[in-house]
């Protein structure tokens, strides 16, 4: 591998619409909405600037800019957008839409809290609530995360036994709107890399005309969620198919676990995107004083690495699982339900404490990681602690 | 129609070979038959404009036809319109 090295100062939305530049999609349908913003507005330049032959349809709303990404890969093309928070929600129906026809879209999400009361900053309710919708979730600690993992799902979402919509998410502002150093990969790499896209019954194909979305009642749709179920199953390998050539190209290493100093780990805290960073600077500090902690990042979220995860947490004797939305099912947040359940055969299971943390942007500071810490190791000495703690709210 | 599990099928419901609705008989839904007193009919041939399932067949010489059981849907509008009265919707024994 001779790459050269181009290094960019990028926010997390830059490193994505870069990506997007170096794809250089058919068609990009967006509408903006903070903080995904940044994203659409340094593409739809792009796309002024003649730097890309993207067809640009600036839509009137997020229900439109996915619906034009629906026909747009339909008929063909490789189409993308990317969206926030209410965005993502006025998206919901045709985001099932997008999945069911199996259509490769891929979607940079900003993750934001959904409202009410409207607020504009990070949590993960808005991918978290869209979670089961049939796309693929991926989750990203840093720009260059974001960057390298939107040129990866292209390729997962485009491959033969997939043909299945990808999210990307990444944190609104802490993210997004950070500047951070971000490895680029040459234009040609990654056009190599996405290749040209050949997508099986293209609309446009007059000359082979078919139907997409028809009516499919009692007696055809269950075969078709069946098959969306079989698509699902194959996303673990070819996921690790794809990282690997990625690696090939980039020297960057992605997996669907990310394990953060789980070697000898006593116990951990399970979490995603940028908050995984700072609990990786806490741990470094805890190792120093000899506290075997570790982290556990699902970067792949859906389908959900339930096995690999279980292997790994099952010697442990405590976990945090930390979640940055409220499921209001009264039992805790998103990931504690799959991390629990995913841990069910397991003859040794760890003790779980469940955080809701971090909820419309509120921050979450080396000090609130050090505290779950310190509540497992209670644990570990066979104290009571909270099963449910609201991290950082006031009382 | 054979119905085919969900490997043979295309992906997503995508309808891969055009003109096919002929394959769809829509005479499985069926619960009343059309019985026509060919002797009363007229030939006006209502019923085949109106029939949503164009199950109505006319003859070369412009009269009322036979009827398609394996697309009558048995929905009775054949009978309604018919101005002399002459189509009966009868239970069909399966
Ligand atoms: S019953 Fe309905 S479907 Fe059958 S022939 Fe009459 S109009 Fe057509
Ligand atoms: S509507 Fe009645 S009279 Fe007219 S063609 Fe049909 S069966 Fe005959």
């Amino acid at each position: 591998m001779n790459n050269k090295l181009i290094i960019k100062p990028l926010t997390g939305a830059a490193a994505v619409s870069e990506a997007m530049r170096q794809i250089d999609p058919d068609v990009v349908a967006a509408y903006p909405i903070t903080p995904q913003t940044d994203i659409v507005m340094k593409f739809s330049q792009f796309v002024n600037d003649g730097k890309v032959t993207t067809e640009f349809v600036p839509v009137e709303s997020e229900h439109s800019a996915m619906s034009a990404c629906v026909g747009a890969s339909a008929a063909g093309a490789r189409a993308m957008t990317a969206t926030a928070s209410a965005g993502l929600a006025l998206m919901w129906e045709i985001l099932y839409i997008a999945a069911s026809n199996r259509l490769p879209i891929v979607m940079p999400v900003v993750n934001r809290a959904l409202s009410a009361p409207i607020n504009i900053h990070c949590d993960h309710s808005d991918t978290m609530g869209a979670r089961d919708s049939g796309w693929i979730q991926i989750y990203c600690e840093s720009a260059q995360e974001a960057y390298d993992n939107v040129i990866a799902a292209m390729r997962i979402a485009e491959h033969e036994k997939i043909m299945l919509p990808v999210m990307v998410c990444q944190d609104g502002f802490i993210t997004s709107h950070a500047m951070e150093r971000v490895d680029i990969l040459e234009d040609d790499k990654v056009k190599q890399f996405v290749g040209e896209l050949n997508l099986p019954f293209p609309l446009l194909d007059t000359d082979n005309p078919v139907t997409y979305g028809p009516l499919d009642l009692f007696d055809y749709y269950f075969e078709h969620k069946r098959q969306q179920s079989e698509a699902i199953s194959h996303v673990f390998e070819v996921t690790d198919k794809i990282y690997n050539e990625f690696e090939k190209i980039s020297g960057r290493k992605y997996n669907r676990v990310e394990t953060y100093e789980m070697e000898d780990a006593e116990t951990a805290i399970v979490a995603l995107n940028s908050t995984i960073g700072t609990a990786k600077d806490v741990v470094d500090t805890l190792r120093q004083k000899g506290e075997k902690v570790g982290l556990l990042f699902p970067r792949m979220f859906r389908p959900f690495p339930a096995e690999e995860i279980a292997e790994i947490l099952a010697r442990l004797s405590a976990v945090a699982v930390l979640d940055r939305s409220e499921t209001f099912s009264g039992t805790g947040g998103p990931m504690l339900a799959d991390i629990k359940s995913a841990l069910y055969e397991k003859e040794n299971k760890p003790v779980i404490l469940n955080y809701i943390y971090g909820l419309g942007g509120r921050e979450i500071n080396p000090a609130h990681i050090e505290q779950v810490f310190s509540d497992l190791k209670e644990v570990q000495k066979g104290n009571e602690v909270e099963k449910l703690t609201y991290l950082g709210v006031r009382e | 129609m054979s119905e085919k599990g969900w490997k043979d099928l295309a992906a997503g419901g995508k309808i891969t070979e055009p003109g096919n609705a002929a394959q769809y008989k829509t005479g499985d839904w069926r619960t009343f038959i059309p019985d026509v007193d060919r002797e009363k009919c007229i030939n006006c041939l209502f019923c085949y404009l109106y029939c949503p399932d164009m199950a109505i067949e006319v003859k070369e010489d412009s009269t009322l036809g036979e009827i398609k059981l394996d697309y009558c849907k048995g929905c009775g509008i054949c009978s309604s319109v018919c101005p002399v009265k002459c189509i009966e919707m009868k239970k069909e024994e399966k």
